[in-house]
Parts: C-alpha cells; structure tokens; sequence
C-alpha cells in the first residue's frame, strides 16, 4: 500500500499544504521572473529598477517565510516568530550600522568609493 | 484550521509520526535557532558587499563579471529545488512507502548539483577575466559572500546523500524524519538567501 489510509481531515490537510507549496512555487516564480525580465528586456530609469528589485525580492523572502518555511503570524508556537523577529532586529542594528558609519566615512574622506 | 497539533514552525508531522512529532519539537527549535545566527552571518557579508561595492581599484566591477542569464539559470534550478523538496516533506508527512519521497528527494539533489556546478562554471570563467578575489576590495567582498551561499549548498547536498543512506539503511526510523524536517528547513532557508543574492548583486550589478 503506497498511501496510508488518511482520515477525512488529514486528506483535507494535504490538499491544504499541496496548495500552500503550489501557491508558494507560482508567487516567488511570479516575483522572480518580473525583476529579471524588466532588467533583461527594458530600459528603464536604473533607480525605478532598483526599486522593483528591491520591492520584489523582500516580497519574495515573505512567500518564502509564509509557503516553504510556513511561518505565520498564529497565535500558536510565538517564540519562533519571536526568535525570528529579534534576528532581525540585530541584523537592522548591524547591517544599518555598518551601512552608516561606513558611508558616512567614505562621504568625508573617500568620495570616490561612493557609486 | 488543521487538526495536527503545532510544536514546531514548519510542517508538523502529525499523529501519524507521534515518537518523530515528539522529537522534532526541540530538535527543530535549536535548528532555527542556528539558522538565524548563520541569517546574520549572511546579512553583515551583504552589509560588507554592499560597502566595498566602490571599491573595484581599478579592476572589473560588477556590470563586465556578472551575466544575468546565468544568475537566472542558477535562481530557476534553486527555486525548483525548493519546491521539490515540499514535494519530498508532503510525501514523508503522507505517505508510507520510500518511493516517492526517495524520487522527490533524488530530483532535489540532482537540481542542489546542477546549480553548485553553473555556479562552479561562473567562477571559472570569472576567475579567467581576472576576477579573483585578491583583486580588490569589491572582489573580496564578493567571493566572502557568495562562495559561502555555495558552500552551504555544498554541505546541505551532502547532508541529503548522508540521509538517502540512511533511508536505505535504517529505513523512516524517527532519527530519519527528524533529520530530514531540518535539512528541509535549511534548503528552504539557504533559497531564501540566494534571493538576496540575485536581488542585490547579480540584479543590483548588472542593471
């Protein structure tokens, strides 16, 4: 037997995730391909562009947080979505940090290494 | 909304798998929590990428060393891999025989390997153009960054051969299930930070 006999509510709880993974795979493919495809076949003003990628790819990470890795915002089970938040928060402190400090640097004695 | 009970963030095994369900809930709690210290590692090599970006002294930048279309080759066998590997956990949640999980989990090593060796491709032919890292600040940066993206791949494709073994040789015991719930975790994550990837150097380099 290749299935296990699968009760009335465990059925309809496959369907459910068949269709989170389906619905996971069309939006990130969906967000994928707009970046590229603008970046391979336009041209558009480069900061616009800049700015869909951005706007898609941080989209993108949410599909992927909600469909693949199936984080929510449920009340059962916070302190991963806790654990998740705080990693975030050091990586706001740091990242944004080391992006202040440092152009800030190159902006007083290093012009040059600012695109 | 779903009758099996949640221990754990990701898909739960359920009734069917009680001793693995058991398992799992600290097992994939201390995955996650490494997981997020490896997310920072990631998010300070960007921070670094990002700063050096000005920093190609005099060498080639992003714009001549990246190719779009194989940033996306490598984006769409990454994504697939992500997806088949849902297909693997939906089989190892649902059904009782190996073959259709050991089929799902073999096409994701196949699409894991397809990507490390384009990947391996565009070094080689970065490295030809005199993009090696000791070039500049840019360079250094770069292959800190991404190298490390292919060196966790890397580690998760051998991890999944290591648990095809066991498969075949312990069959679905629970040190299995458990095993493979984290590896999913982190081939789903490491697709996340290839996102990051393509957004911000491949896309943010060629546009």
């Amino acid at each position: 037997m290749s299935h296990r006999q699968l009760s009335d509510e465990e059925a309809r709880e496959k369907a459910q995730e068949l269709r989170s993974y389906c619905w996971g795979f069309g939006l990130a493919a969906v967000l994928t391909l707009i970046p590229f495809g603008l970046a391979a076949f336009t041209q558009i003003a480069a900061a616009t562009l800049y700015w869909i990628i951005g706007v898609c790819g941080v989209i993108q990470i949410g599909v992927h947080f909600r469909f693949f890795l199936h984080i929510t915002l449920a009340r059962n089970k916070r302190e991963d979505l806790q654990l998740i938040l705080f990693t975030v928060l050091i990586l706001a402190i740091m990242v944004g940090g080391t992006l202040w400090i440092l152009f800030n640097l190159y902006y007083r004695m290093m012009p040059s290494m600012i695109l | 909304m779903s009758s099996t009970p949640i221990r754990h963030p990701g898909l739960n095994l359920g009734h069917a798998h009680a001793e693995a369900h058991e398992a799992s809930e600290s097992l994939v709690f201390g995955f996650w929590v490494f997981m997020m210290s490896d997310l920072i590692i990631f998010g300070l090599l960007f921070a670094t990428y990002v700063t050096m970006l000005g920093g190609t002294a005099g060498g080639t930048g992003p714009g001549e060393l990246f190719e779009l279309k194989s940033a996306f080759i490598e984006t769409s066998l990454l994504l697939v891999s992500s997806f088949t590997f849902g297909m693997a956990s939906l089989a190892l949640k649902y059904r009782t025989d190996r073959k259709v999980l050991v089929g799902w989990l073999v096409v994701t090593l196949l699409l894991g390997l397809a990507f490390l060796g384009h990947e391996f491709h565009d070094f080689h032919k970065m490295f030809s153009e005199g993009g090696v890292p000791s070039r500049s600040g840019f360079l250094s940066a770069f292959f800190a960054l991404v190298p490390l993206h292919g060196l966790h791949v890397t580690g998760a494709s051998i991890w999944l051969i290591a648990l095809l073994g066991q498969i075949a040789v312990h069959g679905l015991d629970t040190q299995t299930k458990t095993g493979l719930m984290r590896l999913a975790i982190l081939w789903h994550f490491l697709d996340v930070v290839w996102i990051g990837i393509f957004s911000l150097v491949y896309l943010g380099g060629t546009a």
